[in-house]
């Protein structure tokens, strides 16, 4: 850590800081579906890095497609839409299916989950091989620019940046300023008195979980632009999701933000300095300890039990 | 003698009648049937499984009896199987037979990462009693630590499964990363002798097999005890309305943090026969997949059962050895769908199947008393019994349940 000049350390901790800002953005757009289903709804989704990678496969599919008919340049944001939408069906068949059967009992939500995520890696693996594929990056994504010689910044970066800023407030527009965000906090605030005065509980359940699931999708269509996508990436980011979803407390879109980015920021400097395995082990170490001394996470929102 | 034989066997300890039968079907399953039946590779395979039915056990306390699922009983595994590893890797590399190492003496896998003396902590592993003391005693006092911090302040439920599993990728990612220590991803490999016995003959190999069964057996009559107890029933009452015994005095974290630490020794043990019969220890029983399976193999065969814990562990496993030998493909599809059939549909797995349908066997009844068993499921099974009642309702009267429907739009 001392061998470096101090304007070497500047440069290290902005691109360091950068590509922590990838992660962030990735781990941010999945942890905001998991912010609706396990803040809301208490349904612990094991399987939502598995929704990630349908939406992965799909834009993959879809930049192949692209690549073919010569639209390379306009494909993501079909992308990313029909990426949210299967997601999306999906999520919303499992809820009908499974998860709707569960309620009363959280910690059975967290076993079925698990199943789920096995028979749907093998249904990837099946269908698109153990390889890992990638998709065919419109040319204006590649490249990078440099606000200085000796700083680069990658384009596909800034663009899944923006698109997480988009669908953050998409969601705060959703949650707290639409009468869908409304009927969904109602139901999760007292679920009987939300059902006495006419919301359709069971309804409002199953989009909210269908929703958590579309960002997921979204998310899995960021995560192209800046790795490959194989069976098993989505168990790559779940123990991180959750790890985001619990410190920042539960409920709080706020403190889901703000613990993606300290997470991301955490692991990513860390990991320049340390080996990668002991940056991230420090940073989980230091999460859990910070949740042992207060469980309810940063930005509780303050309740009566 | 007579009179403290059928005390036994009238006490609870045992479990009454059935409580009996079922051991002793069991006994004879692990200790003669098996032994009889299958070659002795199979059966090293078998006690393999076994090991993992530790395991099972302890999750059957901690979670099917005390409501508290811990995602991370492969924690505990992993340290039992990883401190008798260290005490056979010890043994195997004394100087005479490393004599080709730059540093003679110390594992082959600290040479290769450039380390020339033995690290401070494995030092105790010399011995044989320190080894089993920290076997025991190291999973017991993380599991306190852990336990500690987190029951103390009622954390409980989803965050508890949660934050066990972080512990675990933790601990995971800790023993790659360190290769020098702890023989990175490969684990603690090449371990034949336990002071000086031959564990790969198959003599020891028969012996190591039916330590593993007693000591399975012994961690079973060690859990019923518990349950029997009083301690069980408030183990029980806290699963079921945990505010209600913290409101009538207990304090609900001590009896927690004792379960928890008494299912990581149970898990500790499995860990430390599992090296013993298998030869090496790696990373790979102790992170989130591994910990996950076991709350599978325990909840396949019943939460709540001891005794079905030790089938749901064996069926499984033979399962996944038999399909992954012949149809690879196949195997993930069915343990992911045995998953959530069995979350779904019997929440209490094999053992609750057997008991609704060995009560009405005509040579089971003399075995169960004839006041019908109180639904200890009850609180949490409504939402399985709600669907089930749906799903006969609509095969038995479909135009009714249309009719329902029609009238809700």
């Amino acid at each position: 850590m001392f061998d470096y000049s101090m304007a070497e350390i500047g440069n290290i901790v902005v691109m360091q800081g950068f590509s922590g800002l990838s992660m962030f953005t990735v781990l941010l757009l999945m942890a905001l579906g998991l912010a609706i289903i396990f803040g809301q709804m208490g349904v612990i989704n094991m399987a939502h890095g598995e929704f990630m990678a349908i939406g992965a496969y799909t834009t993959v599919m879809i930049s192949k497609l692209a690549a073919n008919y010569g639209f390379v340049n306009y494909y993501f944001i079909f992308a990313i839409l029909i990426a949210f939408m299967l997601a999306f069906a999906v999520g919303y068949f499992i809820e009908f299916i499974m998860i709707r059967h569960l309620y009363k009992r959280p910690l059975d939500t967290l076993l079925a989950t698990w199943g789920l995520s096995l028979v749907m890696q093998q249904i990837f693996r099946s269908t698109f091989g153990a390889k890992e594929v990638s998709a065919e990056l419109p040319e204006w994504m590649l490249g990078s620019f440099k606000p200085t010689p000796d700083i680069d910044i990658p384009i596909n970066g800034v663009f899944v940046m923006f698109l997480a800023i988009i669908v953050t407030a998409g969601v705060y527009l959703f949650m707290y300023r639409s009468r869908w965000g409304l009927r969904v906090r109602a139901t999760v605030q007292n679920r009987v008195m939300a059902g006495a005065v006419g919301i359709n509980t069971a309804k409002v359940d199953r989009m909210t979980f269908a929703l958590g699931c579309g960002i997921a999708g979204i998310a899995g269509a960021a995560f192209t632009t800046i790795a490959s996508t194989g069976p098993t990436t989505g168990t790559l980011y779940i123990v991180d999701s959750f790890m985001v979803v619990v410190f920042g407390g539960a409920a709080s879109l706020m403190g889901t933000i703000a613990s993606a980015f300290g997470i991301a920021q955490a692991q990513s400097i860390l990991q320049f300095f340390m080996t990668s395995s002991m940056g991230k082990v420090s940073t989980l170490l230091v999460i859990v300890g910070i949740l042992m001394m207060k469980p309810e996470g940063l930005f509780a929102s303050k309740l009566r039990k | 003698m007579n009179a403290i034989l059928s005390k036994l066997n009238s006490s609870e300890l045992l479990g009454g009648k059935k409580g009996v039968l079922g051991l002793a079907v069991l006994a004879a399953v692990i200790f003669i049937l098996l032994p009889l039946g299958v070659d002795i590779f199979r059966l090293n395979l078998v006690g393999k499984y076994l090991t993992y039915a530790f395991v099972a056990v302890s999750l059957v306390l901690l979670w099917g009896n005390g409501g508290i699922l811990s995602l991370g009983q492969g924690i505990f595994f992993g340290l039992g199987g990883y401190g008798m590893a260290m005490f056979m890797k010890l043994e195997a590399s004394d100087p005479v037979s490393t004599k080709i190492q730059t540093t003679p003496g110390i594992p082959d896998f600290m040479d290769w990462n450039q380390l020339t003396e033995l690290p401070w902590f494995w030092e105790p592993f010399n011995s044989l009693p320190l080894t089993i003391a920290a076997i025991l005693i190291i999973p017991a006092l993380f599991a306190y630590i852990i336990g500690f911090a987190m029951f103390k302040r009622r954390v409980g439920g989803v965050y508890f499964a949660i934050i066990t599993q972080a512990i675990a990728l933790i601990l995971s990612i800790l023993i790659v990363g360190q290769q020098g220590l702890t023989g990175g991803v490969n684990g603690i490999t090449d371990l034949k002798t336990m002071l000086g016995w031959d564990t790969r003959t198959d003599s020891a190999k028969y012996i190591l097999y039916y330590v593993n069964g007693i000591l399975l057996f012994g961690c079973i009559l060690l859990s019923r005890y518990i349950l029997t107890s009083k301690f069980g029933m408030l183990l029980l009452a806290m699963r079921d309305k945990e505010e209600r015994v913290r409101f009538s005095g207990y304090d609900v974290s001590d009896f927690k943090i004792f379960i928890f630490c008494v299912a990581a020794m149970i898990s500790a043990i499995g860990g430390a026969m599992f090296t013993l019969q298998v030869g090496f220890m790696s990373p790979s029983f102790v992170g989130i997949v591994p910990s996950i399976e076991m709350v599978i193999f325990c909840a396949v065969g019943g939460r709540i059962s001891l005794i079905g814990a030790v089938y749901g562990t064996l069926l499984v496993n033979y399962g996944k050895t038999f399909f992954s030998e012949t149809y690879p493909e196949l195997w993930l599809f069915l343990m992911g769908g045995l998953f959530m059939a069995v979350v779904m549909f019997f929440p209490n797995g094999l053992a609750g199947l057997w008991d609704q349908h060995a009560r009405k066997l005509k040579f089971m009844k003399r075995f169960y008393d004839d006041t019908p068993e109180p639904e200890r499921f009850e609180p949490t099974l409504s939402a399985a019994k709600d669907t089930a009642e749906a799903a006969v309702a609509k095969k038995e009267k479909p135009a009714k349940v249309a009719n329902m429907k029609g009238a809700k739009a």
